[in-house]
């Protein structure tokens, strides 16, 4: 069975040779390169701009601004197209701009014969500012004199307010304490190896070709048709190998530009390549969160009611804007459903970087202030965490209150039944009673999370898979989910095989997507992927199947119905499985038969119209420096429910690494901007402190394997889910090590040393 | 790509003081980790180099007769971390390499350019500090010999002209024989980071006392710095936990730490006084002594 089975990675021999082709190894003779003029300032207007000088610089094939751009708005957002217009994504991105929403912002654009030209060009140019004071803090950008960061919106973006599984106020009254707090996420990136890189050129008047190195190929040709103001279908998307994206890939960021050059120079090849310091100002972050938590608990600790109140700011564009505060809070709403939620939350522009869609989308900043609030509550009852989590934890069949429809699988008890084992919880609580004094302490902590895979009910969650019998036997597969590194296309190749009952070694898989050729799928995120592609490759390998023994039985005579495929034969199941034609045999008769047969294929389009919810938690055992105001993990778990694991393998890569930038927001990663001027002072790879290989400890999880009813191989969300719950347990192993609690992430060394001299554990 | 006006590759030391003479406008690179990140970033003054990178006349690491350790300017973290001499005579230094950025930083990266770079976080300074290391400079008008204390000017100046060349570090054996030593970088990762604050000890025991010790800082002043007071209070004295807790509250005077975006000066102050505690500590251990 391929299905659970630990296969190799059908692209790794690819990737380590490095035969693998990414964007950037896609060469056209004459290729241009472009290169942006980006703003030094964070808010403002532009007065004056003089390109003269870069225009008749040699080597420089055009220069455009502000003035040349199409005056069309639009969404960058990486989300389906909305029929509803109420839903849809703001449009609020022009290609240039003399409006100044974020330092870094675009205002015009060199193309050149290299890079060292377009330096030398965009050095050569001028420009003059007004400029505005930069709106960089909630209270600054809700002030009531407060300039409008879009002249055309207010700076709340977006709002929204529910309660759910009950009256709130009702709720709280039956609780026996009632904990309030306030609870800060900052900012944090991606860092994905290769920054964001695209390439257009036109193979006719009228066709556009960008090669790009995105997670969403269907929605970036769309949003390119769009801005453009041209029909989608002139324009060809190519997704190659892409070196990773955690969401920040799942926008609309070069696509549109490099189209717009092309077509202004005569469809002559543009590369537009971001640098690291670009790439890190200039793309999308994930959202800095501002939280107060309302928590109302039994003694027994039953929690009975909660209010969450957030602040989000989305930077200087909306991009996916409200779509992430509001999905990490509906999201939220499954871990603990017994109870009554409320929730209130906003989305400001700001003059920061742009948030976007990153790994887990808002989940990660919610589940922190949930969790972090649910420990402060347990140690004001005096009860242990991780019984207060296995009371309120969600169980199979409980209604989601959010969603009002019951829960289809849940392994949450038992993943914190095993991670408490897994850390000899019980033992280390007692042998750490001992060192919470001096200058080093330990401490254990866990924390929990929920998230959904894919976004239906909110967006469409359509998935197309093509499969074609070739004339040896083996199949090709192509879909429109886009492998992005989680290993996508091994999953797909998984399936097939299983439902088709052939060898796993049989299938190929079509790994670029071509807007051109590929079914249509939205794209990777949400953890989506595995499981609405999952869906479809079913659909197709069903049909596939069929319609090959419906030909063997015209071949052989024996009803279709009494026949099967296993391995590299059809058999007859009447008759002890014994062969009765090789599929090569079969597969050549339907090719060159001169009468009857014809080409063997399926090619459908699905649309999964559920979401499953998956569910984990982290077990963390940490040492706390005191003086130093550092903290060693010592040993960490994440064990996950994500339903049937396709590939222990692969699962255990997308934990690992899940789980490694978790450690990373936790303990060291923040953007820092500077509140006075908007400016950032870390956008490059030496401030912005990623944790090396040397800071990341030995990282171990585990699964629970439930089967979700509604995915055809009984898999839920993997991708996303691994990095929300690190930070919230590394946060309470720290509250647990020192009883300081430290409500804001990161709890990096500056962080603690402020928190540790509050608290009197440091000389004033 | 890079934005270079002229390169040109010396030959010999000789060969690049000629080179500087001739283009006023030039200076040297060696391994380039902090040269070509400038050129990108497009800073006047780095677009007409004179490489010295792998010349041998500076990549020796050696003893003179009269005991002094010599160490060429060209000789890359790496080199130091692996020396057997390095690491037999002062393992301070092949201890504080380790520390330096990432394998392919210490591949390239030359101990000269660290100092001569001139900037207060530089993992080689403190141990050198500590070490009473003497530099020897090459020029059109013959050799300079210049204490590494009176070689740092200010952040980022050093005193080093334009057509010389830092040639070689030197370490008289009255500086290292008999002496233990220990460096504690400070930084917000353990690979790959800039030191948020640098310690380097050097102590020498006899009959339980302090005979000897030098404390160095790196980013406790605009410039790495000794802590001439503290030492100067301590030598002499009995080995004991008065001793550690004096100079723990001593050192704070000795040092100048400024607030920047990437620390506050309160914030390294503490660590600066931890790390007194606990590097100092370490290297009375490492001496035989004894703290009571």
């Amino acid at each position: 069975m391929a299905v659970g089975d630990r296969v190799d990675r059908v692209d790794a021999i690819a990737k380590v040779t490095g035969k693998a082709r990414y964007t950037d190894d896609f060469f056209r003779p004459g290729t241009l390169v472009a290169k942006y003029l980006r703003s030094s300032i964070a808010h403002g207007r532009v007065t004056g701009l003089s390109v003269e000088k870069a225009r008749e610089l040699e080597g420089v094939e055009a220069v455009f601004t502000y003035e040349d751009v199409p005056p069309i708005k639009v969404a960058t957002a990486g989300h389906p197209y909305s029929l509803d217009p109420a839903h849809a994504d703001v449009a609020d991105k022009l290609l240039l701009t003399d409006r100044i929403k974020h330092l870094g912002d675009e205002i015009a654009i060199v193309v050149a014969e290299n890079e060292l030209i377009a330096d030398e060009a965009l050095a050569l140019v001028e420009v003059e500012y007004e400029e505005y004071p930069a709106l960089t803090t909630p209270e600054k950008i809700l002030a009531p004199d407060a300039r409008k960061i879009h002249e055309d919106s207010s700076n709340v973006v977006g709002e929204h307010q529910y309660e759910c599984g009950g009256k709130l106020d009702e709720a709280f009254e039956l609780a026996d304490l009632i904990h309030e707090e306030q609870y800060y996420t900052a900012m944090v990136q991606h860092v994905h190896l290769e920054n964001h890189t695209a390439l257009a050129y036109m193979d006719d008047l009228d066709h556009i070709v960008v090669i790009s190195s995105t997670q969403i190929p269907h929605i970036a040709r769309r949003v390119v048709g769009q801005a453009l103001g041209i029909p989608w279908g002139r324009v060809r998307v190519i997704k190659p190998y892409i070196g990773g994206g955690f969401g920040n890939k799942q926008d609309v960021i070069l696509e549109p530009m490099v189209a717009f050059l092309t077509s202004k120079l005569d469809g002559q090849p543009v590369r537009l390549t971001l640098s690291r310091e670009e790439c890190m100002l200039c793309t999308r972050n994930r959202h800095p969160m501002d939280f107060e938590v309302k928590l109302g608990m039994k003694e027994d600790g039953t929690a009975v009611a909660r209010m969450v109140d957030v602040i989000s700011m989305t930077g200087g564009y909306a991009s996916h804007g409200h779509s992430i505060v509001a999905a990490g809070g509906s999201k939220s709403c499954l871990l603990y459903p017994r109870m009554t939620i409320g929730y209130h939350a906003r989305t400001l522009y700001a003059n920061i970087p742009v948030g976007g869609a990153m790994r887990a989308y808002g989940s990660p900043q919610i589940t922190f202030a949930i969790e972090s609030a649910m420990d402060d509550a347990a140690r004001k009852l005096g009860v242990d965490p991780v019984e207060m989590r296995i009371k309120n934890a969600a169980r199979q069949g409980d209604i989601n209150p959010f969603s009002k429809l019951p829960i289809s699988s849940c392994g949450l008890v038992e993943c914190l039944e095993k991670g408490r084992s897994l850390i000899r919880w019980d033992e280390k609580r007692e042998d750490y009673r001992n060192h919470k004094s001096g200058k080093i302490r330990y401490g254990l902590g866990v924390a929990c999370f929920s998230y959904g895979t894919g976004t239906y009910p909110v967006c469409v969650e359509i998935a197309g898979a093509r499969i074609i019998l070739n004339q040896d036997g083996s199949i090709h597969v192509q879909t429109g989910a886009t492998e992005i590194g989680q290993g996508s296309d091994t999953a797909v190749a998984q399936m097939a095989a299983k439902t088709l009952g052939i060898p796993v070694e049989n299938v190929h898989i079509v790994s670029t997507q071509d807007t051109d050729v590929t079914p249509f799928d939205t794209g990777a995120y949400a953890s989506r992927q595995a499981y609405v592609v999952g869906n479809a490759v079913y659909k197709a390998a069903t049909e596939l199947k069929q319609k090959i023994l419906d030909y063997a039985a015209l071949l052989t005579g024996f009803p279709a119905a009494s026949l099967d495929l296993k391995g590299e034969s059809i058999v007859n199941i009447t008759d002890n499985n014994t062969s009765v034609i090789s599929l090569n045999d079969l597969a050549l008769s339907s090719y060159y038969d001169k009468e009857k047969g014809g080409q063997l294929t399926a090619d459908v389009s699905h649309k999964t119209t559920t979401n499953a919810p998956s569910f984990g938690c982290t077990f963390v055992d940490v040492a706390v420096d005191i003086p130093l105001c550092k903290v060693t993990i010592n040993e960490i778990y994440n064990i996950h429910d994500s339903g049937v694991i396709i590939n222990p393998v692969m699962a255990k890569g997308q934990v690992e690494g899940g789980m490694a930038m978790g450690i990373g927001a936790a303990l060291s990663e923040q953007v820092l901007i500077d509140q006075e001027t908007g400016r950032v002072h870390n956008n490059n790879m030496l401030d912005y402190k990623v944790p090396t290989f040397t800071d990341v400890p030995d990282i171990h999880h585990d699964f629970v394997e439930t089967v979700e009813p509604t995915a055809s191989y009984g898999n839920k969300s993997l991708g996303e889910p691994p990095i929300i719950s690190p930070p919230p347990a590394i946060r309470n192993a720290i509250l647990d090590a020192t009883g300081v609690a430290v409500n804001e992430l990161p709890m990096s060394p500056q962080v603690l040393f402020k928190a540790f001299k509050s608290h009197g554990l440091l000389k004033p | 790509m890079f934005p270079l006006k002229s390169y040109e590759k010396a030959e010999s030391v000789d060969h690049a003081i000629q080179l500087l003479q001739d283009n006023p406008e030039a200076r040297p690179i060696a391994g380039g980790t902090d040269v070509l990140i400038r050129l990108r970033d497009g800073k006047t003054g780095y677009d007409h180099l004179v490489d010295i990178h792998q010349l041998e006349a500076l990549r020796q690491i050696k003893t003179d007769e009269d005991g002094t350790l010599v160490i060429g300017s060209g000789v890359t973290f790496s080199m130091a971390m692996e020396s057997e001499l390095i690491r037999e005579i002062i393992p301070i230094l092949s201890t504080a390499s380790e520390t330096v950025g990432g394998p392919q930083v210490r591949n390239v990266a030359t101990i000269g350019g660290n100092i001569c770079n001139g900037v207060t976080s530089a993992d080689s300074a403190s141990p050198l500090m500590a070490l009473n290391t003497v530099l020897q400079l090459e020029g059109p008008r013959g050799t300079r010999l210049v204490p590494i204390a009176e070689f740092y000017l200010g952040p980022g100046k050093v005193d080093i002209g334009q057509q010389e060349i830092l040639v070689s570090f030197r370490i008289g054996e009255k500086d290292y024989k008999g002496y233990y030593g220990h460096y504690h970088k400070y930084a917000m990762r353990n690979a790959m980071d800039i030191a948020t604050i640098g310690c380097a000890a050097l102590c020498k025991i006899e009959a339980n006392q302090l005979t000897d010790l030098r404390l160095a800082y790196g980013v406790a002043a605009p410039v790495p710095i000794r802590c001439t007071n503290t030492e100067q209070a301590v030598i002499g004295k009995p080995v004991n936990r008065d001793l550690i807790r004096e100079i723990e509250s001593l050192v704070e005077k000795d040092v100048n730490p400024r607030t920047s975006w990437r620390a506050s000066k309160e914030f390294r102050l503490q660590i600066i006084s931890e790390l007194s505690n606990r590097v100092v500590t370490q290297v009375i251990e490492k001496a035989g002594g004894r703290i009571e």
